[in-house]
């Protein structure tokens, strides 16, 4: 009788648990963010220490204070942990596959230009087997808001290294530490056309809720970047055991700097990381520019 | 020939098979199209981009075809009726999100304009090797519907039926023509459009509280589809799913009735699904099995084995995929043996093999692509199938 068996059993009790979903909230109470998630699928997947409750609570609690019509709301993900999101959210929600999600909410914004589209998904997805998706997707400025949950490594197969991770990562596939040169998230966006970026760690939670408030009511491509342990996968590799400890480290290496050229904030295993609204600035969207060509065009 | 205030053509032309493709997936409703050029397949994305957006439509070019296929899911999801067109390579790419087409039940239309292979092979010459690829390609188990257009009009037609048949059954549908076809010009019939039959989709009647997204009434194997924005406020994976549409990855519980119903909703259909062609079969005891261009090929020489006295006669498959067993095998009860001509090295014909299960001989007439066939070779394999030379 090892630990897995155990594992296999609490998934099926899981279940039965949300089955009593009445039960849950006799015991528990209500949480302020119910209405907005799928609570017959809680409890989430996310490990103890992990940032993405806080990033996905920001989120709930931007949109909501956003005031958008949450009928016309879509959230697509991709595949990793925080590609979970999309599962965890009472909108219209769509766990595509793995990279794809930008692409998806391309089609999806583009068939129904009514919806906000939001795609909430991690570094590896977005940026990594996505990259392609991402730059393009902010060249053609769509109208979509895309929250990247940043962990600087892939959380969900067991802690690989991947795009972001820093040089000197030690990950399960870096054993020797990572010698390859990574991506800045927030200045691959701005350098791609992106309108709106910003990046916040998870510490810096109101200031994260707002720019997502921002960027949600910002038209045309916007990136929020949401740095965050991963202590599992990431952190204890790095004298980081425990969540706190990396909010510890935010604390003591967090530095708000609007305005700051994201081309300088590169986030190294030390060292400052530069956090706050990197760009802010209007450009017609993609559909804008479609619009206006064609009335160029035809109403000559 | 004339377009209606709407931008809708109909008349008779003298078209283009990718064209007639893309003006029949106008006519389908299609009013979204991501793609990105590839050939033989470019020309439906050129006229979709200047045809959309007259009809109100959405044309992207997509930064590659893992993009174009994943953003026609979304769009379909978004409410439209949505293609994308591509050729081997692009074929290849887009594997993965047929899967994913397949598993959220996504209806779209996917055009396939094959040209040889493998790899970058013979981009401007025509191929039939992508067969089983469209059949098995993406990982899994599942079923799926591919159409064989064997001329510019019947592309048109064709793209039109996929769209129907893509509604009914919620899935993506292949539209598997060649560069013989999609670089061929005739005539091209289009019906004014209120003589066009288009399938609505089929959406949810019950209020959103009672909506469980892949519940499917006793007796029905495709459930009515929701989309984005209808206030439904659904939930859809491309993992194996329960009826809510929520993740049951915990043992195989929800694994059975999931992948038995997308197979299902195709197999137990297969009659309705079907369309084929029959020439001359009456008293063949020779027949010729084809589709698509090489069918077309093979007429020629069925005239002229049929001259020399050979009962010889033709079955076209329209619908490739679901695959005919049962008029298969009841063929294979009639006559002494089977050719079956195709632009590949034998695919289609081991279908054809494993229906007949030894009752008549399937004989191969391959062709690796680059052209179409020599209509004597397809006469030599005939004569030698009736048991001359």
């Amino acid at each position: 009788m090892g630990l897995e068996m155990e594992g296999y059993r609490l998934d099926k009790s899981l279940e039965t648990h949300a089955e009593a979903e009445g039960l849950i909230e006799e015991i528990h109470g209500r949480h302020p963010m119910d209405d907005l998630l799928r609570t017959d699928r809680l409890p989430h997947i996310w490990c103890p220490g992990c940032g993405l409750g806080t990033a996905l609570t920001c989120f709930l609690s931007a949109l909501r204070k956003s005031e958008l019509d949450l009928d016309k709301v879509s959230v697509v993900s991709g595949i990793g942990c925080t590609g979970r999101v999309a599962g965890y959210v009472r909108l219209d929600s769509f766990h595509t596959t793995h990279g794809r999600a930008i692409p998806f909410a391309t089609g999806l914004k583009l068939a129904n230009p009514a919806l906000k589209v939001v795609v909430f998904s991690g570094d590896g997805d977005l940026v990594t087997i996505g990259g392609n998706h991402f730059i393009h997707a902010a060249r053609r400025n769509i109208d979509i808001t895309v929250i990247c949950v940043n962990n600087f490594n892939y959380g969900m197969t067991g802690g690989q290294a991947g795009a972001t991770t820093p040089i000197g990562g030690l990950t399960t596939t870096s054993p020797y530490g990572n010698y390859e040169y990574p991506f800045n998230v927030s200045a691959l966006a701005a350098a791609s056309g992106a309108v709106y970026v910003a990046r916040w760690t998870v510490l810096h939670a109101r200031r994260l809720e707002r720019s997502i408030i921002e960027a949600l009511l910002k038209p045309g491509f916007s990136l929020v970047e949401v740095i965050s342990p991963c202590p599992t996968g990431f952190g204890r590799r790095h004298k980081q055991r425990q969540g706190l400890d990396t909010m510890r480290y935010y604390h003591e290496h967090g530095v708000i700097q609007h305005g700051a050229d994201p081309r300088e904030a590169d986030i190294g295993l030390s060292g400052a990381v530069v956090e706050g609204k990197f760009v802010d600035i209007d450009k017609p969207t993609f559909l804008e520019q479609r619009t206006r060509r064609l009335e160029q065009v035809f109403d000559k | 020939m004339s377009a209606n205030k709407d931008g809708l053509l109909s008349g008779e032309f003298f078209m283009q098979g990718d064209i007639a493709s893309a003006e029949g997936a106008i006519c389908a409703g299609c009013r979204f199209f991501g793609g990105y050029p590839i050939t033989p397949a470019t020309e439906v994305a050129q006229r979709m981009s200047e045809r959309l957006p007259l009809v109100d439509g959405m044309y992207v070019q997509m930064e590659d075809e893992l993009a174009s296929i994943i953003a026609v899911l979304g769009a379909s999801w978004g409410g439209a009726r949505a293609m994308t067109a591509t050729s081997g390579p692009g074929f290849s790419l887009m594997m993965e999100n047929i899967g994913l087409g397949i598993m959220l039940e996504t209806p779209c239309v996917l055009v396939n304009v094959q040209r040889g292979g493998p790899s970058t092979g013979l981009p401007t010459l025509a191929g039939q090797s992508d067969m089983m690829q469209a059949r098995w390609g993406s990982h899994g188990d599942y079923a799926i519907i591919a159409l064989a257009p064997s001329s510019p009009q019947e592309l048109f037609d064709l793209t039109i039926h996929a769209f129907n048949l893509a509604e009914i059954y919620r899935l993506p549908v292949l539209v598997m023509t060649d560069a013989e076809v999609g670089h061929m010009t005739e005539k091209v019939v289009i019906p004014p459009p209120e003589e066009i039959d288009i399938v609505p989709r089929r959406k949810p009647t019950v209020p959103p509280e009672e909506y469980l997204p892949y519940r499917v009434e006793p007796g029905e194997l495709v459930p009515p589809m929701a989309v984005a924005g209808d206030g439904y406020r659904f939930h859809t994976t491309g993992l194996t799913h329960d009826e809510r549409g929520y993740p049951a990855t915990a043992d195989d519980s929800a694994q059975w009735p999931l992948v038995q119903r997308l197979i299902d909703k195709i197999e137990k259909n297969k009659d309705k699904i079907i369309i084929l062609e029959k020439d001359g079969l009456d008293d063949a005891e020779v027949a010729v099995v084809s589709y698509g261009i090489a069918a077309r090929t093979a007429v020629w020489p069925i005239q002229m084995a049929r001259e020399e006295g050979i009962k010889v006669g033709l079955l076209r498959l329209v619908t490739v995929w679901p695959f005919p067993d049962e008029q298969i095998r009841d063929l294979a009860g009639q006559v002494e043996s089977i050719v079956v001509p195709e632009i590949n090295m034998g695919q289609i014909v081991r279908e054809v093999e494993r229906c007949a299960a030894g009752q008549a001989e399937a004989i191969s007439v391959p062709h690796p692509g680059g052209g179409i066939h020599d209509p004597q070779k397809v006469l030599n394999a005939i004569r030698r199938a009736a048991g001359r030379k």
